[in-house]
């Protein structure tokens, strides 16, 4: 590393930085490497979930959770992003001078997300049309970057792939739940792949509020409010 | 249709019908983020306004004159406009820090952030490529914007994006000191109101036929 200031945004002097690198090593000598990961794993899942906690990576989920099957091809394309960007990004972060690390950050996600477009434009043509620009602008997804920033660039590379697919599983989980609720209740019924798989009975007047705009904002709202009675019934025990 | 009303029409689709933020879902990270204070949502706003236009108006260029000629648009369109998009948000970084240090320190992390913002990436992308993006035209897939166009076009976007920024920003300030119910605290009650303000801006549907 030079000795230039790093003119970052949280301002970190040198010497700060180095005890927070060495404090790392240290707690990882200590717990040992796994428990660890398994522990970065299972936080990305509830407890520091990107979007209902972080509240990063809005756009995407609120906009293509009008399916359920938009919502399993959007969780997996961004899981692969994220979780071969931490890697890479782990792999490098001793190489890469602190001045121009987003750029880097940027190219590298970029380079992932153009495999996701070609493959998908390739392969599921129909999905590819339904999330239209929402895969190109998988780049400046604020989680991936967000990640690459927080975590990869920080840690081991053990630690980054069970931070990339926590991360990743707790995106997808809740586009699933949304993409459920609102096709459910905004259709009558779930369509997978062309078929039925859940169905309220043809008495049931959807709701099309759901699936219109207002509706990922309220079913996201209350889902955050639900997690909110969670965490204060878990707390008071 | 004379040129001035296609260009109101541009312009007046991109703000209100097809809104950015309410509509079409873009650049909410921003849009929660610093709707915290109304002098750093104007900054936020302004800010926006200037990297989209000139990072539309670069890509615009790239595209048409670049990697069209050189036939690399499909593969090399993502990194392109993404790096025009960071530089372009570097220098006002710079010109912000050594003008104007109050709005700096109110933009804290923000600034860097306007690179990840989707809004401004989302733009560039309909600058070039109409069959993914601006519906609303009802235009045959094959029309691309011309220069003029782009411009006004992202003008419109940036413009909706602030009027939003500000009225939600104002309407926060307000639900501060209301009482709400105590689950719903924070950002809960945040994406009920912009839930709201979308079924609001759902009425300007159809206006003069877009």
């Amino acid at each position: 590393m030079n000795g230039w200031p790093r003119n970052d945004v949280i301002a970190r002097s040198e010497a700060t930085w180095r005890s927070l690198l060495k404090t790392m090593a240290q707690t990882e000598q200590k717990q040992g490497i796994f428990s660890l990961a398994y522990k970065d794993f299972k936080a990305g899942i509830l407890m520091e979930n990107p979007l209902l906690v972080l509240a990063v990576g809005l756009c995407s989920a609120l906009a293509v959770s009008t399916r359920f099957e938009n919502a399993i091809f959007m969780g997996i394309a961004a899981t692969f992003v994220l979780l071969c960007s931490n890697t890479l990004i782990s792999l490098i972060r001793k190489q890469v001078p602190d001045q121009i690390r987003i750029p880097i950050f940027i190219v590298i996600i970029a380079s992932f997300v153009t495999i996701v477009d070609l493959v998908m434009k390739g392969y599921f043509i129909a999905a590819y049309e339904r999330l239209g620009v929402w895969i190109p602008l998988i780049v400046v997804n604020c989680i991936i970057l967000g990640r690459a920033e927080a975590f990869a660039y920080k840690n081991t590379i053990t630690r980054s792939i069970a931070d990339g697919l926590g991360m990743g599983a707790g995106f997808t989980l809740v586009l699933l739940i949304m993409g459920g609720i609102r096709e459910l209740f905004g259709t009558g019924k779930i369509v997978l792949f062309d078929k039925t798989i859940l169905s309220l009975g043809s008495a049931f007047q959807p709701a099309q509020i759901f699936i219109l705009f207002p509706g990922a904002f309220i079913v996201f709202g209350f889902l955050i409010g639900f997690l909110n009675i969670i965490k204060e019934r878990t707390s008071n025990g | 249709m004379g040129s001035v009303t296609n260009y109101a029409l541009l312009f007046l689709g991109a703000a209100l019908v097809y809104n950015i933020v309410l509509i079409r879902f873009f650049a909410l990270c921003s849009f929660f983020g610093v709707s915290n204070r109304m002098s750093s949502a104007v900054g936020m706003s302004f800010a926006v306004i200037f990297v989209m236009t000139v990072s539309s108006a670069a890509s615009w260029v790239l595209w048409n004159f670049l990697l069209v000629p050189l036939g690399i648009g499909e593969f090399l369109y993502i990194p392109t406009f993404i790096l025009v998009i960071a530089s372009v948000v570097q220098f006002e970084e710079m010109f912000i820090r050594k003008y104007s240090p109050t709005l700096y320190q109110a933009m804290g992390i923000f600034l860097p952030l306007i690179t990840t913002n989707c809004a401004v990436l989302a733009a560039a992308t309909e600058a070039v490529f109409i069959l993914r993006g601006v519906s609303f035209l009802k235009l045959n897939i094959k029309y691309s914007f011309s220069f003029p166009e782009v411009i006004i076009y992202t003008l419109g976007v940036a413009v909706g994006y602030m009027m939003v920024m500000v009225m939600f920003t104002a309407i926060r300030e307000r639900i501060d000191i209301a009482p709400v119910p105590k689950w719903l605290k924070g950002s809960a009650i945040s994406f009920i109101t912009a839930a709201l303000m979308s079924l609001a801006f759902m009425g300007f549907s159809n206006l003069f036929g877009l």
